[in-house]
């Protein structure tokens, strides 16, 4: 898989980089070989202030339909915080405020006609750390398409629940104790509870803020696995602080640094011929 | 050579630390100390405090009842007139007539016999007449009990070795009441009726079921509003509330309104509840207004604790599966804080139970000899009840004021008990 991914794109960096935009997106390469592949989530001239301490400056993203972006960068670079701005969840932060235009579908998020739940409906979330409500599987996973409406029967949600389960790959761990709470599961199966959770849903977008952080490396290695299926049917965001996992599960990546957008591409170019020095030196090793 | 001459010249580190092991110890074991102390301090007092009330108090469960066969006289007890006739006098000379003495001719000697038996003996009598006029001329077997002195004799209160002018009895009833035990006509047994009855004007009649019935209806005025008022309160200010100059004030003037002395509360009570609104005064409404007011800062902070120390990624989780602000507090925040809200609620109802000043303050210190007649109706509590036996100038009210601090008690552990179990159970479900 990594082969693939770091020799694959190399041939068409030249023409993304020529095509790109001078103004809002001089750093961002494209994402992909394939220049049709659509866009799901454009970012543009995205600052975010935390009271008076400006924690994002000028940032521009194109994140791409059914594919795995990756969000680089040291600790406080801002990478978490412009995840948290695509499905509004700063907005629960008090004294943060969000200016710039991100686009899902060509629709601005801040757009006062856009309500933040439609919005959270359509772009699903994951945290840190697992955090499964304190109920049963099954509640855990029923929970979201029921304040949604989106089954109308019991049997319906049934078949809701059993399916989402399947795709995060909890079905074959949890068929026989549904109904036994949620946080009685390891670290690893409670984060692919959460992911079941936010498929539920049926989501466009899932967004994940460091998912395995929390987790070791055998579960870690289950939820990149997961990760790469459903990047066949959802259009992925994923916050990082492993570099090694973003060149295995992304097919794009961006690099933050002290609230700038330093760099973003293809993975395999961002890892093997970055553009900008402090890229070269994070993706090295020599700092963060 | 170099290798020797190293640890004397630096001490290592393990000789560092050693050095001040020994004071780090002492210190430990002082605390330790201290500790222990207190707690054995604590438990002292409560030992002492627990262990006088229910020496003072337990005698009140021991009651002795008279079973008097009364010959209802025809010439004594007319049908047309039932309520003129007396009873108690009837039932002192039968009484007399039974111990083989002889009344003079001023009625001195069934005076001082009425003095031992209680006069509840003879409302039974008129009560049973008035209900079946075909008792007249019968002979019907009364039980109640014996008059407060005479149980204090019983019971070993008063004893014959005080001097005659220094008891209520003299030596002819004393003796009168040891003949009356020797016939087999009193025996000693557990006192119902002090659970059974309401206040009275008799000690041996007095009970404290008007002031329990009075206290739980008070209460559950008290938690039906206190509780749904001060949680919602909490819950907003807590989640939805903007925090900012006006929130900080809010919070404030709440934690400053815990600390109100309750007295406050019974004037305010007093001049919008009683002379605003119109509540009737005395009634289980009105006290348990003012003990909601009470109540309620106490309700909201320990709510708004709970809901803080509810952990903010479970927020996260409902937000972020697009669950609404309003689905979010009350699908997932407030069930969580439920065990804290729990616990702090009805700690808060246990102190209404036992506060009496501001009761006071709302004519709550009557004599109301009955079960409470609704919630407007007139109504005593326990702890006003204590107090109003604590003010009474018979004896035998003060081991009742001990008994009736006892009943207190135990309806106060009771609820903390219910505290401790509503926690749990809520506790287990998650």
């Amino acid at each position: 898989m990594n082969q693939r991914q770091f020799n694959q794109p190399l041939r068409h960096r030249d023409d993304e980089g020529a095509a790109a935009p001078a103004v809002h997106i001089a750093v961002d390469r494209g994402h992909s070989a394939d220049k049709s592949a659509a866009i799901k989530i454009r970012a543009r001239d995205v600052n975010v202030f935390y009271g008076d301490k400006q924690a994002l400056f000028d940032v521009g993203l194109d994140v791409p339909e059914r594919a795995v972006t990756a969000l680089i960068g040291p600790s406080g670079c801002g990478k978490s915080t412009f995840l948290r701005c695509i499905n509004r969840m700063n907005d629960t932060i008090p004294g943060c405020t969000v200016r710039g235009r991100i686009e899902l579908d060509g629709e601005d998020v801040n757009d006062r006609s856009i309500d933040p739940v439609v919005l959270r409906a359509r772009v699903g979330m994951v945290f840190q750390k697992p955090n499964p409500f304190p109920k049963t599987i099954f509640e855990n996973v029923a929970y979201g398409p029921r304040i949604h409406g989106l089954a109308t029967g019991k049997a319906e949600l049934e078949a809701i629940v059993e399916s989402s389960l399947k795709r995060a790959g909890l079905w074959a761990e949890v068929a026989d104790r549904l109904h036994q709470p949620g946080t009685g599961l390891s670290g690893g199966q409670q984060q692919r509870l959460v992911i079941a959770r936010a498929i539920a849903v049926s989501p466009e977008v899932i967004l994940m803020d460091e998912p395995c952080s929390a987790l070791d490396p055998i579960a870690t290695a289950k939820i990149e696995e997961l990760i790469d299926e459903l990047r066949n049917q959802y259009c992925i965001v994923i916050v990082t602080h492993s570099m090694a996992q973003a060149a295995r599960v992304s097919q794009k990546t961006a690099f933050f640094h002290l609230g700038k957008l330093v760099e973003a591409g293809p993975t395999g170019e961002i890892f093997t011929n970055p553009r900008d020095s402090r890229t070269q030196d994070y993706i090295t090793g020599r700092f963060g | 050579m170099t290798d020797a001459a190293l640890p004397t010249a630096q001490p290592s580190l393990r000789q560092t630390v050693e050095a001040r092991l020994k004071r780090r110890h002492a210190e430990e074991l002082r605390f330790r100390f201290y500790g222990r102390a207190a707690i054995i301090v604590a438990l002292l007092f409560l030992a002492v405090l627990v262990g006088r009330i229910v020496a003072q108090g337990y005698t009140t469960f021991v009651d002795y009842q008279l079973s008097l066969p009364v010959y209802v006289d025809p010439a004594r007890v007319q049908v047309d007139d039932l309520s003129g006739a007396n009873y108690d006098l009837l039932i002192a000379d039968q009484t007399l007539a039974r111990l083989g003495e002889k009344d003079d001719e001023l009625g001195t000697q069934s005076g001082k016999l009425m003095e031992l038996i209680s006069t509840d003996l003879g409302f039974q009598v008129l009560e049973k007449v008035k209900a079946d006029h075909s008792l007249i001329g019968k002979t019907i077997t009364i039980t109640g009990p014996v008059r407060a002195d005479g149980q204090l004799y019983y019971k070993g209160q008063m004893k014959r070795t005080t001097d005659e002018s220094e008891r209520k009895l003299d030596n002819q009833q004393l003796a009168w009441l040891d003949r009356l035990k020797a016939k087999g006509l009193v025996k000693g047994g557990f006192n119902f009726g002090f659970l059974t009855k309401s206040d009275s004007t008799e000690p041996e009649q007095a009970g404290v079921l008007g002031a329990i019935v009075g206290s739980a209806m008070m209460l559950l005025v008290t938690a039906s509003l206190a509780i749904p008022v001060g949680v919602l309160a909490a819950t907003y200010l807590e989640e939805f509330a903007p925090k900012g100059r006006w929130s900080d004030l809010i919070e404030v003037n709440i934690n400053n309104l815990a600390a109100v002395p309750s007295i406050v509360y019974g004037l305010l009570g007093l001049a919008v509840f009683i002379n605003w609104l119109g509540v009737p005064r005395s009634s289980p409404l009105v006290g348990g207004l003012v003990m909601a007011l009470m109540a309620l800062p106490t309700v909201i902070i320990a709510t708004r604790s709970a809901l803080k120390a509810v952990p903010p990624s479970i927020r996260e989780a409902a937000l972020g599966v697009g669950a609404s602000r309003t689905q979010t507090v009350f699908h997932h925040v407030l069930p969580l804080a439920m065990p804290g809200v729990m616990t702090g609620a009805i700690l808060s109802l246990a102190h209404a139970l036992g506060e009496t000043a501001p009761l006071l303050m709302i004519g709550m210190i009557s004599f109301v000899p009955g079960v409470p007649q609704g919630f407007t109706g007139a109504a005593t509590v326990l702890p006003v009840q204590v107090f109003i036996w604590e003010n009474a100038s018979e004896r035998a009210f003060e081991e009742r004021t001990a008994a009736a601090i006892l009943v207190l008690l135990t309806f106060m552990i009771i609820m903390n008990m219910a505290a401790i179990l509503l926690r749990r159970r809520f506790e287990r479900r998650w």
